[in-house]
């Protein structure tokens, strides 16, 4: 969604310049979806904007994190103890090497936190596509099926609400490990935080589609799809699926921030990713322990990339909830 | 229109058997369908509620022949909607049965079954609703074609085009999306799309209510041409009594889910004969302003759940006597206007002419 979103100027610009053009050139796929009103919307406010760029550079920089971090924090051959501990570039003591200082390892900060960003943007992205994928899959049965179906699927959902995501994350760890003793935590943490995140996010998507399913296919069109004989599967994915994006899609970007948090959680409480291979959360819960010896930066640089990130993600979801709203316009 | 090999095959066949023109396309019999609308099993178990069962369709009988259009009238409620859709067979019957062109519906193999479906098409009362938004128009109207495999590649693009040009929109319209026509605009696409792949019976479910008054009639000149073209057949649901009239060869007027009278057109407006009848075409506006006494519309259709004993219209109607609430009427000729098949004990009794 953020990705895409600045690149949209460009056809509709081209467009604009040619009043012709537009007459006879089909529209082109982008326009189809988020059609020119959306566009205006989003350029018109600043401060989406802005989020969308913080998004997209914080996107480009943990996706080419290997290119642009000045150190490779899990090459423990690159490490020197001697360098551990320094403070950021600006404090006395700090050296232009290491832009944020060191932790206790030596590990250059700005590196670990790309890498660590890189991490949690993984596991955030993994875990909404399933969460939406399983809700998504479930709703539209629920609402397109109904009677019984229906029931037993929103009882489910239900009765996972009152699951906390920590929970189903201790459950799937545990789990886990008893059932491949020999997987390490570096292998299995990305699966399990996925797993776990992504099992206990999917009743909100199941519940938005299925009230959406339900309003949709009771309308004429898909009416007109039965009556022609069309299968169930194809009458769900080729006409009331596209009809139904607009929430889901603003779901999956306010959830996206939700599951970074989650993910830095799990990571603070010790069920994440290890230390060896530090997500932002990991990183927090290491710093914390020098937070009151003076080795602030260790903390609160990853703390600050946490919440930068995760305020312009939310920030893109409320604007994006706002826009599709027609009543709100 | 007249480049495609089905709609040729149609005219050649109907003009090679003259007998066709008189023959029944469908025919529906004692049609009944109930809806459950009891609250949850848990709410009668525990609070002794009771099952609730709507009657929306009722032992309701007619034929269509092939080339009429035969129109079904009725306040909201009276079970028109119910019945397009079990003839077209979006909803099962719960009991009676329906022959459209020799396949019974809900019999037959899965061929028979297809083959019905390509041949019955539906067009439905919101133009805003029955179009896909996201789909361009084009692909709407090649799904159908698709989905029976009726052509491929550049046929299909050139029916579709066909399509567009026979509803009277432009070819290159099939590139635009549905919220860029007007309502008028939109019923023409789902004709085309109706027609896409060559029925010969259409089920028309008040398809020009949601229209604004000045396209009605576009759309209706249109669906007549098409109907003279193609030698359609059409079940028209409306409530509007204007357009039936403009439309119907013959009507059916449904009460409470029963039929009270069916007749030719000319018939039913010139000699009503049912109370209810009556009472409907009295409130037409009059514009001649003939002065003629009216008896103004009172009371209000009944609930289906509770449907009142004998003749479900009797606490409306001015010729009411125990009969009529003790014992339900049958569709039978009426005494002196054969043509008019009425459901009345009155009518049957000749009181409504005393009455008069």
């Amino acid at each position: 969604m953020s990705e895409s979103a600045p690149h949209r100027a460009e056809p509709d610009g081209e467009a604009a310049s040619s009043v012709a053009a537009i007459e006879s050139r089909p529209r082109p796929f982008r326009t189809a979806l988020f059609d020119s009103d959306l566009l205006h919307a989003f350029l018109r406010s600043k401060l989406t904007v802005l989020a969308a760029v913080v998004t997209l550079v914080i996107f480009v920089a943990a996706a080419f994190a290997p290119w642009i971090a000045p150190h490779d924090p899990s090459d423990l051959a690159s490490l020197s103890l001697l360098d551990s501990l320094t403070p950021p570039a600006w404090v006395n003591g700090g050296s232009t090497t290491y832009l944020l200082g060191t932790d206790d390892q030596g590990r250059d900060m700005l590196s670990a936190i790309l890498y660590g960003t890189r991490i949690s943007l993984a596991v955030g992205l993994a875990s909404v596509a399933l969460a939406a994928f399983i809700g998504i899959t479930l709703g539209l049965i629920a609402g397109y099926v109904r009677g019984p179906i229906d029931s037993f699927i929103m009882r489910v959902a239900d009765v996972q609400l009152t699951f906390p995501a920590i929970l189903i994350a201790l459950l799937i760890d545990g789990t886990a490990r008893a059932l491949f003793p020999s997987l390490t935590r570096e292998e299995s943490a990305f699966y399990v935080l996925t797993l776990s995140i992504g099992l206990s996010f999917w009743v909100q998507y199941a519940r938005t589609v299925r009230g959406s399913t339900l309003v949709e296919a009771n309308k004429e069109y898909v009416l007109a799809a039965k009556l022609i004989g069309l299968p169930t599967f194809v009458i769900l994915l080729r006409h009331i699926l596209p009809n139904i994006m607009g929430p889901v899609l603003v779901i999956a970007t306010i959830n996206l921030a939700l599951a970074i948090i989650t993910e830095a959680t799990l990571s603070f409480l010790g069920v994440g990713v290890p230390p060896t291979e530090p997500s932002l959360g990991t990183l927090i819960r290491i710093g914390q322990d020098f937070l009151f010896s003076g080795e602030w930066w260790i903390t609160m640089f990853p703390g600050a990339m946490l919440a930068v990130l995760v305020l312009a993600v939310n920030l893109l979801g409320d604007w994006l909830r706002d826009a599709l709203n027609p009543r709100l316009r | 229109m007249t480049d495609t090999i089905d709609h040729d095959e149609a005219v050649a066949a109907r003009a090679a058997d003259p007998a066709a023109a008189s023959e029944t396309l469908v025919t529906v019999e004692h049609l009944s369908r109930t809806f459950d609308v009891s609250p949850p099993w848990l709410d009668r178990a525990l609070e002794g509620m009771k099952r609730q069962i709507v009657h929306a369709v009722s032992d309701v009988s007619f034929t269509i022949e092939r080339g009429e259009t035969f129109a079904l009238v009725g306040e909201s409620g009276s079970g028109k909607s119910t019945i397009a859709k079990v003839v077209v067979g979006l909803m099962p019957a719960k009991g009676g049965s329906i022959v459209i062109d020799g396949v019974t519906m809900g019999e037959g193999s899965s061929r028979d079954v297809r083959a019905l479906r390509r041949r019955m098409q539906m067009i439905f009362q919101d133009p805003y609703a029955s179009l896909n938004p996201r789909m361009r128009v084009d692909k709407i109207l090649a799904e159908p074609i698709r989905a029976f495999g009726l052509m491929s590649g550049r046929n299909r693009r050139a029916r579709v085009a066909e399509l567009l040009e026979a509803v009277g929109l432009h070819p290159r319209d099939g590139r635009k999306y549905p919220h860029e026509f007007s309502g008028g605009q939109r019923q023409r696409i789902c004709i085309a799309r109706a027609l896409a792949s060559n029925p010969a019976f259409l089920v028309c479910d008040e398809p020009t209510s949601a229209l604004d008054v000045s396209v009605q009639a576009q759309i209706l000149n249109l669906m007549k041409d098409l109907q003279d073209e193609l030698g359609l057949t059409y079940l028209f649901i409306s409530h509007n009594l204007a357009v039936v009239r403009h439309m119907a060869n013959r009507i059916g007027v449904l009460y409470l889910g029963r039929l009270a009278e069916v007749a030719p057109s000319e018939a039913l407006f010139s000699t009503p004969r049912h109370p209810y009848t009556k009472m409907l075409l009295d409130a037409l506006p009059d514009v001649e302003m003939s002065g003629r006494a009216r008896t103004p519309v009172t009371g209000e259709i009944p609930n289906p759940i509770d449907p009142p004993t004998g003749c479900a219209f009797h606490p409306r109607c001015p010729l009411a006597d125990t009969r009529c609430r003790a014992e339900r009427p049958e569709l039978a000729p009426a005494p002196d206007t054969p043509a008019n098949l009425v459901a009345c004990h009155a009518v049957e009794e000749g009181r409504d002419r005393q009455a008069a």
